[in-house]
């Protein structure tokens, strides 16, 4: 007998098998999920397993799989969230081996090792499917705490009135240029600066997608009525700028922050004077003298 | 069909488009402004484009011709409030606006068009012509 | 990939230019995009949809809100029966235009998104798809 007529035969008792293994297997994870949710998904991956083998198609992609795929994509999605390891969720399919291949054994059959090698091929596809979900979802946990963590550790600053300035440090990568972009471009709406600092003096290198990003905000900014001024570049940056054919002319550049600031405060008509000290013809009539 | 409204505010005229333009009525804005400026002789016009959150080639065309045209007319033109996902998207787009004054809004916009007339009373001034009084 | 929906849009007005950049701005925060991405395929449907106006007598715009595993995205298809276009090649680039344009619309919607095709034949019409993805 075929395993699509075992499985209908000993459905229940095969569920039961695979529910205690993986209640006392050492993948269980008591901490992340309870019996009773364990017992559900079993339950649903295996209702599911059931109606597509009784469909015939051995073909896991094909679309009498298609509620099958969608349980193990779940389940995978879910674990992935709750901090389940790789290997346990893909357990998780992989454990239901066991008592199928018992059941199959044990029961009158004509073509033992055909039945077993179409479960194992069946159950293996499943099994890797679950582990590509899993990293999918992890993957998308990881770029929400990284773009919340680059919000928080580009902030920009406000120099002087009218005059912002936005410290970078670290490796530029292009999705966290652009997210730092942005939020430079927002800040000189939100404050009306009419210059802002982009300071690279903490940047070990530039590529030329990173460069590319840096100058259109610059366009951009430029377009909103407002002027940037990039410094900080150091030699060896200087030196791939030149190389990769990056085009600066249109960007006002500074070697540091210091003079970016001296630049900005000229364009914006402002200007910084030292307090005098307090001179003899004041001292003369008080109590106290400088001499 | 509804028209933008434009405001006079003594020597310059203020646009703010509020709402997202069909073509025709660009269109209409373009002619209205232009005739506006020979009427009421300005000297300078002021958009405010900080309503819209798309501004594609078309709206460009538009602001270029306004442009264009104004400095025909003896007016400066400086389009204010252009937002940041716009101006990325224009940039992307490749559309550069040249010859377009832009400052980041009104209040700066109205400096922008302040100084670009004081500097034109002056260049009179030093050729012997006397400037016109308003 | 799963079609999560899709819709058509007639393109016969300046009012429908309009409505495609309203629907598009409302499928593409439906499917989570940032507000730059957002502008950025608003933008060049507007385009897209103003080319197949005036220079495709009229079409349509399919619109469709995909999902691919992880991520989410919108694909946009705009055809007309119009006269078509004799030569791509030049159509697609940078400032190249019949009309009174800057030209940008073709070229401009291929760098706004991530996916471009275009199919056109002398006599029969113009088909673009753009796919912009999250």
């Amino acid at each position: 007998m075929g395993f699509a007529d075992v499985l209908n035969q000993r459905e229940a008792e095969i569920l039961r098998d695979w529910v205690a293994l993986q209640l006392s297997a050492n993948f269980r994870r008591s901490d992340l999920i309870n019996d009773t949710d364990l017992r559900q998904q079993s339950g649903d991956f295996w209702n599911a397993f059931r109606q597509a083998v009784a469909s015939g198609s051995e073909d896991v992609m094909a679309p009498a799989w298609k509620d099958v795929r969608e349980v193990v994509d779940e389940i995978a999605a879910s674990r992935a969230r709750q901090g389940f390891t790789p290997s346990e969720t893909a357990a998780f399919v992989f454990s239901l081996k066991q008592p199928l291949f018992r059941a199959l054994q044990s029961s009158p059959n004509g073509d033992l090792s055909n039945e077993l090698w179409k479960i194992t091929m069946l159950l293996d596809k499943l099994g890797l499917l679950s582990t590509e979900t899993y990293q999918k979802s992890r993957e998308e946990v990881i770029s929400r705490q990284q773009r919340e963590l680059l919000e928080l550790s580009t902030p920009v600053v406000k120099l002087w009135d009218g005059i912002l300035a936005l410290p970078l440090i670290g490796t530029l990568d292009s999705e966290r240029t652009q997210i730092v972009m942005e939020s430079l471009l927002q800040t000189i709406v939100e404050t009306g600066a009419a210059i802002a600092i982009i300071d690279i003096t903490g940047v070990p290198t530039v590529d030329t997608l990173v460069a590319q990003h840096l100058l259109k905000t610059v366009a951009a900014a430029r377009l909103m009525g407002a002027e940037c001024v990039i410094s900080g570049i150091r030699p060896q940056i200087a030196a791939t700028i030149v190389h990769l054919g990056v085009d600066l002319n249109s960007v006002a550049t500074k070697a540091t922050l210091a003079d970016a600031f001296a630049l900005a405060l000229r364009r914006t008509g402002q200007t910084v004077q030292k307090i005098r000290a307090i001179s003899s013809q004041e001292g003369r009539g008080g109590t106290h003298s400088d001499s | 069909m509804e028209r933008i409204p434009i405001l006079k505010m003594g020597d310059f005229l203020l646009v703010s488009i509020q709402v997202d333009m069909h073509d025709r009525l660009a269109m209409s804005l373009q002619d209205d402004l232009t005739d506006k400026i020979v009427r009421s002789r300005a000297h300078g016009v002021l958009i405010d484009i900080s309503a819209l959150d798309v501004v594609d080639s078309f709206i460009g065309r538009m602001l270029g011709n306004i442009a264009s045209m104004s400095r025909i007319l003896d007016a400066e033109t400086v389009v204010v409030g252009m937002r940041p996902a716009v101006a990325i998207t224009l940039v992307e787009l490749g559309l550069s606006l040249p010859g377009i004054r832009t400052a980041l809004n009104v209040e700066r916009g109205m400096e922008l068009l302040r100084r670009a007339r004081t500097w034109d009373d002056l260049e009179g001034g030093e050729n012997g012509d006397v400037p016109a009084s308003e | 990939m799963s079609l999560l929906r899709s819709e058509t849009l007639a393109i016969g007005t300046d009012a429908d230019v309009v409505h495609v950049r309203q629907k598009v701005r409302a499928w593409a925060t439906d499917q989570g995009f940032g507000l730059v991405d957002q502008t950025k395929i608003v933008t060049a449907a507007s385009e897209l949809a103003r080319n197949t106006l005036i220079h495709g007598g009229g079409g349509s715009m399919h619109l469709q809100a995909l999902n691919d595993g992880s991520r989410r995205g919108l694909r946009l298809v705009f055809e007309d029966h119009g006269p078509g276009i004799p030569d791509l090649k030049l159509a697609m680039t940078d400032g190249y235009t019949t009309g009174t344009g800057l030209g940008l619309g073709l070229s401009g919607a291929k760098r706004l998104s991530n996916e471009f095709e275009i199919d056109s034949k002398p006599g029969e019409g113009t088909r673009v798809a753009i796919t912009r993805w999250r």
